[in-house]
């Protein structure tokens, strides 16, 4: 059993059964961190590089950890500390990495595109941990497995994505990996916050959160980005928390078994309330843990597909 | 698979008695249960370990805990093996440290997969003693391992393959043996990821 492609760039277009095979393998890798030793040897030998372009704590870190524990060397980079500052370009870094033998490369950049830039320039297995507003791949297979975790399945369930739909890269990826499973996806948010044509994605499209909240079995709030908030796309956070905040309140009418998620960093009482976020029904921590675990199979299963028979995207 | 060609080896019945012998020799060697935890390598030395642990239980009235183990992750030949092997859950929820560990599989043969146990176990404590109790030794070694229990030697040339099915994952208890007369046979069973 072997993924299709040797590289991780989205979810868009990954066929059914390799997203099975990442879930199902994770679980595999789930229990390795419940263990006294949490390390395992399958990776030993290869070396990755975290290239990071952009500012992350969780993801860098789940990476870095994941990687340790399939024994692999990593090295990590951040755009801040290095010669980029120094104007060197994208293409002129990772291939003065390359230089020092390495085989896999983990990649958070601003721009779209980016990690798929890098294919075209490098033999490493190149894993997307977030490109702009795209996709972040990784974070939407560890929401999807721990949805599966609750849920034993996706196809059926309903899936909510609340706030800010369309500078998402979180968002982008659920809706693709979730569709292809199955699940019928709905987002709400604020029309400015909403991507153009979301319809074309397979979504319903809501402006209204109770309205949305509807039959839902899975809340997934993502984060309000404030920085957004000089470009005048929601006039005040205080308006965004009454109309869009998720609350207790806001929940009782669901059935019993939902489920709250957020891929961090919360605001809290901005668009998740303390009461929600700490909730039983909240499984933020577990996304964090699980997270972990989904990209040790994701590396795992990458260094397993050879150059030559894959057929690259 | 071709029917016409497998011997059998060991039907049903002998292979329970062979069963009970091997529960018989580790509570013999080990002065009863109280210090034994029995682990099976996915998939039928699993079967195997629940076996085992469900005769002690009959034989001394004590519930001794069986864990399961899936060994790919700790293979030689991750990095070799074009097609890579499907990792399936460990379940070993019980401390090994300091206990008598039985290490429980269907087929020895080269010992790969042994070792690769015995790697793994460490990982999770340091048991007292670990000892190996196998259905099947079809010798080959190819690495400095031997069961301290055994339910039967079978001579086998190398190209042979040795299957172990019992019924609860294959709806017959049976342990038969596929000469390699055929080489496409063999050569087939070895992506099979099992290779017994």
């Amino acid at each position: 059993m072997k993924l299709s492609s040797r590289h991780l760039l989205g979810l868009e277009g990954v066929p059914k059964k390799d997203i099975d095979l990442i879930l199902d393998t994770s679980v595999s890798f789930r229990e390795v961190l419940d263990r006294p030793i949490k390390k395992v040897p399958p990776l030993r030998g290869k070396t990755v590089v975290n290239l990071f372009y952009e500012p992350s704590t969780r993801t860098r870190i789940s990476f870095d950890l994941a990687e340790k524990r399939l024994s692999a060397d990593s090295i990590s980079f951040s755009a801040s500390t290095s010669s980029v500052k120094k104007g060197e370009s994208l293409k002129d870094t990772v291939r003065n990495i390359e230089a020092m033998k390495i085989d896999m490369v983990v990649v958070r950049h601003k721009s779209p595109g980016a990690p798929y830039y890098l294919t075209q320039c490098l033999e490493a297995n190149i894993i997307n941990a977030g490109d702009g507003p795209h996709e972040h791949p990784t974070q939407g297979l560890l929401d999807i497995f721990t949805m599966r975790q609750k849920y034993g399945k996706i196809k059926g369930l309903r899936v909510l994505l609340v706030g800010d739909i369309k500078h998402s890269r979180v968002a982008r990826s659920n809706i693709w990996g979730l569709k292809t499973l199955g699940a019928s996806v709905a987002i709400c948010g604020p029309t400015t916050l909403l991507p153009y044509e979301a319809e074309k994605m397979g979504v319903d499209v809501y402006t209204h959160i109770d309205e949305a909240l509807e039959g839902v079995d899975v809340v997934n709030i993502l984060r309000i980005q404030l920085e957004r908030q000089q470009a005048g796309l929601f006039p005040s956070q205080r308006e965004y928390t009454n109309l869009f905040g998720i609350s207790k309140e806001r929940l009782h009418r669901l059935n019993k078994n939902y489920t709250i998620m957020h891929p961090g960093p919360m605001n809290r009482g901005v668009e998740i309330s303390n009461d929600v976020a700490d909730s039983p029904q909240s499984v933020i921590l577990d996304q964090v843990t699980n997270g972990q675990a989904v990209r040790m199979s994701v590396l795992y299963l990458l260094s397993g597909v050879d150059d030559r028979e894959a057929t690259s995207e | 698979m071709n029917k016409a060609e497998k011997r059998e080896i060991m039907d049903g019945r002998k292979m329970s008695r062979a069963i009970t012998r091997v529960a018989h020799e580790i509570l013999e060697r080990n002065g009863g249960a109280e210090s034994l935890v029995i682990i099976g390598i996915l998939t039928r030395g699993a079967v195997l370990a629940g076996k085992l642990a469900k005769i002690i239980k009959d034989i001394e009235g004590e519930e001794v805990k069986v864990g399961l183990m899936d060994i790919n992750l700790y293979r030689d030949d991750v990095n070799f093996n074009p097609d890579q092997p499907v990792v399936r859950a460990t379940d070993i929820l019980f401390d090994v440290n300091d206990k008598n560990l039985i290490l429980v599989d269907d087929v020895l043969f080269t010992g790969r997969t042994i070792r690769a146990a015995l790697s793994q176990i460490i990982d999770f404590g340091r048991p007292k003693t670990v000892q190996l109790a196998v259905m099947v030794d079809r010798g080959h070694r190819q690495l400095p391992i031997r069961a301290d229990y055994v339910g039967k030697n079978i001579p086998t040339a190398f190209e042979d393959s040795v299957r172990v099915y019992f019924e609860e994952n294959d709806d017959v208890d049976e342990v038969v043996l596929y000469p390699a007369s055929d080489k496409k046979t063999t050569a087939k069973k070895s992506t099979g990821g099992n290779k017994k």
